[in-house]
């Protein structure tokens, strides 16, 4: 065989090892969770606090501890990301100021999520005085989440052509009209997308939540923001390495991953099928 | 379905069918193309003249669901055949493009590109393998000071001589351009129009055209393609004063485009 | 007339009104890290009117806990987060470049469409379901190649961390492989180069600065991972060359020792003296990263 190609098969035959390694360590990884949580979940897991020192009962507390968390987290983020990224795009000027607004963002994409913590640990559990809670929770979680619903809400309102918000002007509609008629519509699978991405995000930090929000043990459903409570993330990682009796709840742990693993990997797939749908159906 | 019989054929084109997914792009072409020789390719848009010269470099493949049938023998080899060395069959053949490509490298190194692929490694044999290439592509003068700029910064038509000497530095036999000069202002394009007069002394060079006034003055042999067939091969002179088609004709004399 | 005037008039309130809260919502992102990085510095410079920044800085020992003399350097710690991050960008910049090379260039497009969801479905993995992973499985799969006693160290948290980094190379790798225009790849193959050298001489030289900005971006990932280090290194703030022992990183010593804290105690401040630190050390790879972006980026068309 020509050498030429015989050097370019061996390369691409590494380049293929190298990538099926990857996607095999992460099989592996899901289903070691797979086969040793599978037989943990059930219906009473699901729904009933822990018990007898949380070797036994259910996580159902840190279940509704992580969807308060995060709503709390997208009732914030998601105006505020969507309206930034709207001003962004369909009114600021080129210049310094979108470019400081710009560069801020993506400084905060890049904020470590244990700043985060400790900053909602100083300023709102502390100084604020909202105490270790789900607000405290969520605000922490904002900070972290913004960025990604500002750079895919962004993202979405770019895609849509210039022609549409051209041609509903030159009917005579308002600019804000133009927006909420001619470009949201066709913007809204990406920003749903970026939403999506957003609350899988939330979901699975922990960094940012045991310092500001949970608790080790609290099987008591949280009735107020001021309430702090458990969650899935911050129970994996309580169990793993802070339970008098590691050994004994390991099971429990394998069990909480595949919850958390299954909503966070769910929500993922699901934002990826509604982006690539959208790219194929759209007519633009 | 027209094909010559003379002897002294560099490209024999027998049969050729290109499609593209469904689209059936050239039909039945059978050419004999001589070397030493311009000959120019020419016909109204979409006719498959790019199509017909991809189909010598076998650059067709590079596009998803093209599907060729037929043979095209250079020097009585068919380069369509199983055992045939791709990479050898296009340092033979060299191609300039419609828009000129150089690298975002340095003007030597887009030249020695080339040569380098194919195995020469002394620096001495590159800088002279550079320097011949550059002055047959008359642009040594205009660079020889500054071979390691950018060829980015290079204007358009001092790009398309570089792509040009990117070309002969691989000691093709034959040249295909497609539509070279296209890009490029008057100027610019007297210059490669006298090269590639001077090229064809020792290449065979094949040009896109859909140019008619330059396809008048360059080449030595014309081919006319109408919708993928092929009308009429001959003498450029004869093609022009004497066409044999009325299709012919009708093209040349401008009405249609 | 007076009523048209009247309804144009509110419409233009209505208008200037949505821009103005626009306008507010955009600058909360800036009034926000502004924020942040006041706090930081307001809470954390009162640790050096008693520790000394050089301390800090050089300090080889990280005691803030000890009774008898509290001791704040952050060398271990710098060492422990240094350490981790050179293991796993060893490991995950060659991956990772393959993959991107393999996914954007080799790979057929149904591959493609299959291998891009995965590697993003990698990203989304929660770093507490890796540091997990790499507490419990991959710590026994080191301790029986290596026989090491220690299980968890640093090559454990190097490795998961490597994982967690791949994707970040990878999209924006691959992101600046494909933009490489087609017009050079055929010209390379025009004259006679095979794919494998046409991606060597022209697609790789054309995506460096690209791939360049991937790889800084995954040191500041890596560098800011918390939860994964946390669980898998042992989390001993000692310098020591065996990457078979344990160690600590910067993220993992502020999230172990701040619920530990008496707030407004030295220790306190030097945990957002620490903050800072971490704070400046990943910016400076997001702006290293960002910068070669343009200025590399720029010159190469």
């Amino acid at each position: 065989m020509n050498p030429k190609l015989l050097k370019q098969r061996i390369y691409f035959q590494v380049f293929r090892i190298a990538t099926a390694s990857v996607i095999f360590f992460l099989f592996l990884m899901i289903w070691t969770f797979i086969s040793n949580g599978i037989g943990v979940i059930n219906w009473t897991f699901l729904t009933d606090v822990p018990r007898e020192g949380m070797t036994a009962g259910g996580i159902f507390p840190a279940i509704v501890g992580t969807i308060y968390l995060t709503l709390g987290t997208i009732a914030l983020a998601l105006p505020v990301g969507v309206a930034s990224a709207i001003y962004l795009v369909e009114y600021a000027r080129e210049g310094r100021f979108v470019r400081i607004i710009n560069s801020a963002i993506t400084n905060l994409a890049g904020v470590p999520s244990i700043i985060h913590g400790l900053f909602g640990y100083g300023l709102f559990v502390i100084f604020l005085n909202f105490g270790t809670s789900i607000l405290s929770g969520s605000l922490a979680l904002f900070l972290l989440v913004l960025p990604v619903v500002i750079s895919a809400s962004r993202e979405a309102l770019l895609s849509v052509p210039k022609s549409f918000r051209e041609g509903s002007l030159a009917l005579g509609a308002t600019k804000w009209q133009t927006i909420r008629h001619n470009v949201l519509p066709y913007a809204s699978p990406g920003v749903l997308t970026g939403a999506i991405l957003a609350v899988a995000r939330a979901a699975g930090e922990t960094a940012p939540i045991i310092l500001t929000a949970t608790f080790f043990y609290r099987p008591t459903i949280p009735n107020s923001p001021l309430d702090g409570t458990m969650a899935l993330a911050s129970h994996i990682y309580y169990m793993s390495t802070q339970h008098p009796n590691i050994a004994q709840v390991r099971p429990l742990v394998y069990g909480s991953v595949l919850v958390l693993l299954g909503i966070v990997l769910s929500l993922n797939f699901i934002a990826i099928i509604i982006r690539t749908r959208h790219r194929r159906r759209k007519k633009w | 379905m027209v094909t010559t019989t003379v002897n002294d054929v560099k490209i024999n084109v027998r049969d050729l069918n290109v499609w593209f997914g469904d689209n059936h792009v050239l039909k039945g072409i059978g050419v004999g193309i001589r070397p030493n020789a311009v000959t120019a390719v020419m016909g109204p848009s979409g006719c498959g003249k790019t199509t017909l010269i991809r189909a010598i470099n076998r650059l067709n493949e590079l596009i998803d669901g093209s599907r060729t049938a037929g043979e095209i023998y250079i020097d009585g080899e068919n380069i369509y055949s199983n055992g045939i060395n791709l990479f050898e069959l296009r340092r033979r053949v060299g191609m300039v493009f419609q828009k000129p490509n150089p690298f975002p490298k340095s003007i030597f190194d887009n030249v020695a590109f080339g040569p380098r692929i194919h195995g020469v490694r002394s620096e001495e044999e590159l800088q002279k393998a550079v320097e011949v290439s550059l002055r047959e592509a008359a642009l040594w003068d205009e660079v020889h000071d500054r071979l390691k700029d950018s060829a980015l910064d290079l204007s358009g038509g001092q790009q398309q001589r570089l792509c040009i000497a990117r070309a002969l530095a691989v000691n093709p036999e034959i040249i295909l351009l497609d539509e070279p000069c296209s890009a490029l202002d008057p100027a610019a394009t007297a210059k490669i129009e006298a090269l590639m007069r001077k090229l064809a002394e020792k290449y065979t060079v094949i040009i896109v055209t859909h140019n008619m006034q330059q396809a008048a003055r360059v080449s030595d042999f014309t081919v006319f393609l109408y919708l993928g067939e092929l009308v009429e091969y001959g003498n450029t002179k004869s093609v022009f004063e004497n066409p044999k088609s009325e299709l012919t004709e009708k093209y040349i004399t401008g009405e249609f485009g | 007339m007076d009523k048209d005037a009247h309804e144009r008039r509110n419409l233009n309130l209505k208008e200037f009104l949505i821009e103005k809260l626009l306008f507010f919502s955009a600058t909360i992102s800036i009034l926000v890290v502004i924020l942040i990085f006041i706090y930081l510095l307001s809470q954390g410079a009162p640790a050096f009117s008693e520790i000394s920044i050089v301390e800090f800085l050089t300090g080889k020992n990280w005691q803030p806990t000890s009774v008898v003399k509290p001791e704040f350097g952050t060398v271990p710690l710098l060492y422990g987060t240094m350490l981790v991050t050179f293991i796993a960008m060893t490991i995950s910049v060659p991956i990772g470049v393959m993959i991107a090379i393999y996914i954007g260039e080799v790979a057929h497009p149904i591959e493609k469409e299959i291998l891009k969801p995965i590697i993003e479905l990698l990203a989304g993995v929660p770093s507490v379901v890796y540091g997990f992973f790499a507490l419990v499985t991959l710590a026994t799969w080191i301790q029986q190649l290596t026989g090491t006693t220690s299980r968890l160290n640093a090559l454990n948290g190097g490795v998961i961390l490597a994982i967690m980094v791949i994707p970040t190379i990878v999209s924006l790798a691959e992101d600046a492989i494909t933009s490489v225009p087609k017009e050079y790849r055929e010209a390379s193959t025009a004259l006679g180069a095979s794919k494998w050298e046409t991606i060597r001489n022209v697609v790789l030289p054309s995506s460096a600065p690209g791939i360049l900005a991937a790889i800084l971006l995954g040191f500041g990932r890596a560098i800011g991972e918390t939860m994964a280090v946390l669980m898998a290194t042992g989390n001993a703030a000692i310098i020591n060359l065996n990457i078979l022992d344990s160690t600590r990183t910067i993220t993992a010593t502020i999230a172990i020792e701040t619920p530990e804290v008496a707030f407004g105690s030295l220790h306190y401040h030097a945990l957002f003296a620490l903050a800072i630190l971490l704070f400046v050390i990943t910016f400076a790879f997001n702006y290293l990263a960002s910068t070669v972006m343009k200025r590399l980026g720029r010159t190469r068309r």
